[in-house]
């Protein structure tokens, strides 16, 4: 099997943001994605929100331009309000068709 | 007992000792603190507990008995957001995001605030009603409920729907094991009662044990943001003491209006004055993300819920008491 190039988005938000952030990213094609708790200190401090839960780290491999959607959208709907950062990073996987 | 003597008996009693464990433990920068999952399990052990307890207790209740003090909560549960709101934006001048988000917190009510007020007034002599934690549940949304709609008009285009965030209330941990466990309790009765009963009692061993383990993190809780005193500003300080002595006050005062017992009004009082910070600050935060956390999260948890505790529970027990006729 050869490696096939995709992007990976990261995202660490604050845990609140869960249900509406994996129904975002569902409706803007991802078709997948995995969840964790992370701890850690940004420009906003310790992060204000995590008393009753850790931050989120989001993790989703999608296509190219599944991947500038969502940029775009966190940055509209999220950034103003919310302790929240993203990335992207290319990444090569394997069963390719999981992730398009 | 006078006043001088209920405050240092409350001082002196465990759960304010474990309060202030876990804070000094935060002060002194001692790495201890309870894993998180074991203090969501704790929250969910206490508030099933106090459920069940209520439902099994609720049986033994006339519809009657239950009714003026039923109407005087919702009464309570409307009216102390929109005092809280207006108190908070005319005298405080903060942004109508901020002012709801303070009322939601304030209209809603801390079921820990709830368990040490009844576990007060159990050892003053003045056990309240068995009904209360029914009342308990009643209080906990319509704060939140009415609090988001006077912010909703500010609400911009996009944000999530009160609506959808009015469901994730009314389904919460908070709400599914109160109103659940009434519900479980009710149906059980007092033969099956007895089987689990020494386990779930809120007045026995277990219940208030864990209710100890659960306040060391919550002083723990509150002394990781004692640092955010210095940022919220004199006003919120004093609110966060004055209002809960108002609202406490007329709590107490309608309580006895509505036929409860001195122990009765006491609890209810404590519910009003007392500031949720379970199921408010998630709703608050999804349906006003401008508002910001520091100021409604420092306010109900570190000014108004230590108040509460070591101030305002004897204080809204003298006021009953002395609403009641009692010495």
């Amino acid at each position: 099997m050869t490696p096939v190039p995709m992007t990976l988005v990261t995202i660490i938000a604050e845990h609140v943001l869960r249900e509406p952030l994996t129904a975002d990213l569902r409706r803007l094609g991802a078709r997948g994605y995995s969840i964790g708790e992370v701890e850690g200190e940004g420009t906003r401090g310790l992060h204000t929100q995590d008393w009753q839960g850790k931050n989120l780290r989001i993790e989703t491999v999608v296509p190219a331009d599944v991947a500038a959607a969502i940029l775009a959208h966190l940055a509209a709907r999220y950034f103003d309000d919310y302790a929240m950062i993203a990335y992207t990073s290319t990444v090569a996987v394997l069963r390719s068709g999981k992730f398009a | 007992m006078n006043t001088v003597d209920l405050l240092q008996a409350n001082l002196l009693s465990p759960i304010a000792l474990a309060f202030a464990l876990g804070l000094l433990a935060r002060v002194v920068r001692s790495e201890f603190s309870l894993p998180k999952d074991v203090y969501l399990g704790l929250s969910i052990f206490l508030l099933w507990a106090l459920g069940l307890q209520g439902g099994v207790e609720l049986r033994h209740s006339s519809l009657q008995a239950i009714a003026g003090p039923a109407l005087a909560t919702v009464g309570l549960g409307v009216l102390t957001p929109i005092t809280t709101y207006l108190v908070v934006r005319r005298l405080g001048r903060f942004s109508t995001a901020d002012s709801a988000a303070i009322a939601a917190h304030y209209g809603s009510v801390s079921a820990v605030t709830f368990i040490a007020a009844s576990g007060f007034v159990k050892a003053q002599g003045q056990e309240a009603e068995g009904f209360m934690p029914t009342l308990l549940t009643l209080l906990e949304s319509p704060g939140i409920a009415v609090a988001l709609a006077l912010g909703a008009y500010h609400a911009r285009e996009g944000e999530r729907p009160v609506r959808e965030v009015m469901h994730e209330v009314l389904t919460g941990r908070t709400m599914v094991l109160l109103l659940g466990g009434l519900v479980v309790g009710f149906l059980i009765g007092d033969q099956h009662w007895a089987t689990i009963g020494p386990f779930y009692d809120t007045t026995g061993a277990v219940f208030r044990g864990v209710l100890c383990l659960f306040m060391l993190e919550m002083g723990v809780t509150a002394g990781a943001r004692l640092g955010d005193l210095r940022k919220v500003g004199g006003f919120l300080l004093g609110f966060g003491m004055l209002m809960p002595l108002a609202h406490g006050t007329l709590g107490a005062w309608i309580g006895q209006v509505a036929g409860l017992s001195v122990g009765g009004a006491t609890v209810l009082g404590t519910m009003a004055a007392s500031a949720s910070y379970i199921a408010a600050p998630p709703a608050v935060r999804l349906t006003l993300p401008d508002a910001n956390p520091t100021y409604y999260l420092t306010a109900a948890l570190v000014i108004t819920f230590p108040f509460n505790l070591l101030i305002g529970i004897p204080v809204y027990f003298r006021v009953a008491t002395w609403l009641g006729g009692a010495p």
